[in-house]
């Protein structure tokens, strides 16, 4: 698992507006009666990368996503896979596929009747593959989802998505509401035997430390637009997290972090934004940050 | 052939007889299945009468030979008796499909949103147009289709049954019931009305998956409220003495079309007044003649009704397309 991420890790991410971007946005905005859901958000996600969307709620997350499948409208730019999502949906969503949390799948539903159903509406499901994902968990195929629990459903939910040869996978909140032991059992699934170099994954949650060393890039989104927009390999190059001893508070703060917070034996923690790397060895230890305290160091504010 | 029944349209359909097998196929069971219990029930209750209290039934006493008798004096009553029967295996049965038809698509673009499942349906690669379509599809010729069937095998049922209560009393069953073609006929008749009944369906079969597709809850509420609130105010507007429309236009050919049409035969109605079937007479039979059905599609009602329909039907589609679930 971990290879497979390093070799990820390592392709570069997608020039700008190249043909195989899978998605490209620009100027993509969304007003509600009341509110501007997506303020001319500009994004590009490249193929084979695992992308998180992360952002506070209501900053527009899963308005871009829905923009993104086509199941809303929206002003300015929006190509994925080349096609438009408003005009093309239908066509598109043969190579996408979608998983909005737990708990959509129709509760009358049987397993084998939504085998049937997928199996004979999408020309890209592999019945067989679904078939093996499925012997691995204690699913009948005569049961019913509304007698499934939570994990099971998106078990469920994962087999059939993972049968289907698509290239570009959105899960939004996929594993809200699981406990820890379906959620790390979904992102392994995801990684071991869906994830290769022709897919996309794009994912929004709230657990940011859950995904973390699953993803290849981060965007970073807030009040409709987007406030950080990175590869992880990037971001470890630019964003820099020492551990300071009380004495080199003064000379620490002089180098303008981005963020400061408390550590234990009267330390502090700083957060650099590009600042250079030897300077910052003299403070103290360098650590890459992680994605959650970036994150918590980009969106300050937002909730004041 | 092959190509059609793994066609992902057709897929949408078995998807809709899945949901819905217990409104389409079970409600109808169960109504033709009482039918048949209450008259095993009456044959029961009358043998039992006859051997508790030794009654005496007809002029020896004998049910035999009553029976027999009856049979073969009245031979010409048989076939418009087993019509009756037909008859009340079909109204039964549009009665009950009235019901889950008109239920059934209230709910068709609305229960999905309301549980959210819509999103899992959405993400197939499927039109909104096919998945509407499909459902207009499995309300106005699926269900219908189900409930011919069932009253076909209900009168059959009842047939065997009777056969059996003659056998046991030593008549001949196939000479007294099986020979008669008419009841068949019948059923023929009511399996042809369904394309006429499905035309005729299509405003109500519109108007109630527009509110379907639309609303954000209480489907049942606007589409149902809405008419009954126009109706009343045009007649109020009328006794103002203000311009109005003709009230009995209003309720018949405006809420009434809305609301009602997709009961079966419903178009016989109209039909009357221009061909003089006196219904209460026992004309039944007349009004759902070949005829009067190529007579159905006569009627500018059928038509307008028709356009009408398509025009609400395309409304649904392009609220299931952009209705947005935020």
């Amino acid at each position: 698992m971990n290879d497979a991420f390093a070799a990820v890790a390592e392709r570069p991410a997608a020039a700008p507006g190249a043909a195989d971007t899978i998605i490209h946005a620009r100027g993509l905005t969304k007003r509600y009666k009341n509110t501007v859901a997506l303020d001319s958000a500009d994004f590009e996600v490249g193929p084979g990368r695992i992308v998180g969307l992360i952002g506070p709620n209501g900053a527009g997350k899963t308005t871009a996503l829905k923009a993104a499948l086509g199941l809303t409208d929206f002003e300015g730019e929006l190509k994925v896979l080349g096609m438009d999502p408003r005009r093309q949906r239908p066509e598109l969503m043969r190579q996408v596929c979608f998983i909005a949390d737990v708990a959509t799948l129709p509760r009358w539903i049987r397993v084998h009747e939504a085998i049937d159903f997928v199996a004979g509406v999408h020309p890209r499901f592999d019945r067989a593959k679904c078939e093996r994902f499925l012997a691995r968990t204690k699913l009948q195929t005569n049961q019913r989802v509304r007698e499934m629990s939570k994990g099971m459903i998106v078990q469920l939910h994962l087999a059939i998505v993972m049968a289907i040869d698509a290239r570009l996978l959105v899960l939004d909140e996929p594993t809200l509401g699981l406990d820890i032991l379906y959620r790390k059992q979904f992102y392994q699934s995801l990684l071991e035997d869906y994830f290769d170099e022709n897919k996309t994954i794009l994912i929004t949650t709230h657990q940011v430390e859950e995904v973390e060393h699953i993803l290849t890039d981060l965007l970073f989104i807030r009040d409709g637009k987007v406030a950080l927009s990175t590869t992880m390999e990037e971001m470890g190059a630019r964003f820099a997290e020492v551990l300071v001893n009380a004495d080199r508070v003064e000379a620490a703060r002089a180098l303008k972090p981005i963020d400061e917070r408390a550590a234990v034996f009267g330390k502090t923690i700083f957060l650099y934004d590009s600042a250079d790397p030897e300077q910052l060895a003299r403070l103290g230890e360098v650590k890459r940050p992680s994605v959650s305290d970036l994150f918590v160091a980009i969106m300050k504010g937002t909730y004041a | 052939m092959n190509a059609i029944v793994k066609s992902p349209f057709a897929w949408l359909l078995k998807r809709e007889y899945w949901e819905e097998r217990r409104g389409f196929l079970w409600a109808q069971i169960w109504a033709a299945g009482v039918l048949v219990a209450i008259s095993i029930l009456g044959i029961i209750a009358l043998e039992a009468l006859r051997l508790r209290n030794n009654i005496r039934i007809g002029m020896d006493g004998n049910l035999s030979a009553l029976l027999s008798n009856g049979m073969q004096h009245n031979a010409a009553g048989i076939a418009p008796g087993l019509d009756g029967l037909m008859l009340t295996f079909g109204t039964i049965a549009a009665i009950v499909l009235f019901f889950v038809v008109f239920f059934y698509l209230l709910g068709a673009l609305y229960d999905d949103r309301r549980d959210r499942s819509i999103l899992f349906w959405k993400s197939l690669p499927l039109s909104d147009t096919s998945t509407v379509v499909s459902k207009v599809i499995a309300a106005v010729i699926i269900a219908p289709l189900i409930s011919v069937g069932v009253v076909l095998a209900g009168y059959v049922a009842l047939q065997i049954v009777a056969s059996l209560w003659f056998l046991a009393h030593g008549l001949n069953p196939l000479a007294l019931l099986w020979t008669h073609p008419e009841p068949f006929s019948l059923w023929l008749h009511l399996l042809a009305m369904v394309p006429v009944n499905a035309v005729w369906a299509l405003p109500t079969v519109g108007w109630l998956l527009v509110w379907s597709a639309a609303v954000r809850s209480k489907p049942f509420l606007w589409a149902v409220v809405i008419p009954i609130i126009a109706g009343v105010l045009n007649f109020w507007v009328g006794l103002l003495g203000l311009p109005h429309l003709d009230p009995q236009f209003f309720w018949g050919s405006l809420v009434g079309r809305a609301l009602l049409s997709v009961i079966p035969a419903g178009w016989v109605v109209p039909d009357f007044g221009a061909h003089g079937v006196d219904f209460v007479g026992g004309d039944q039979l007349a009004a759902i003649s070949y005829g009067s059905m190529a007579h159905a599609f006569t009627l500018p009602e059928m038509w307008i009704g028709a356009a009408v329909g398509i025009a609400l039907i395309a409304v649904a589609i392009w609220f299931r397309r952009w209705r947005d679930e935020a």
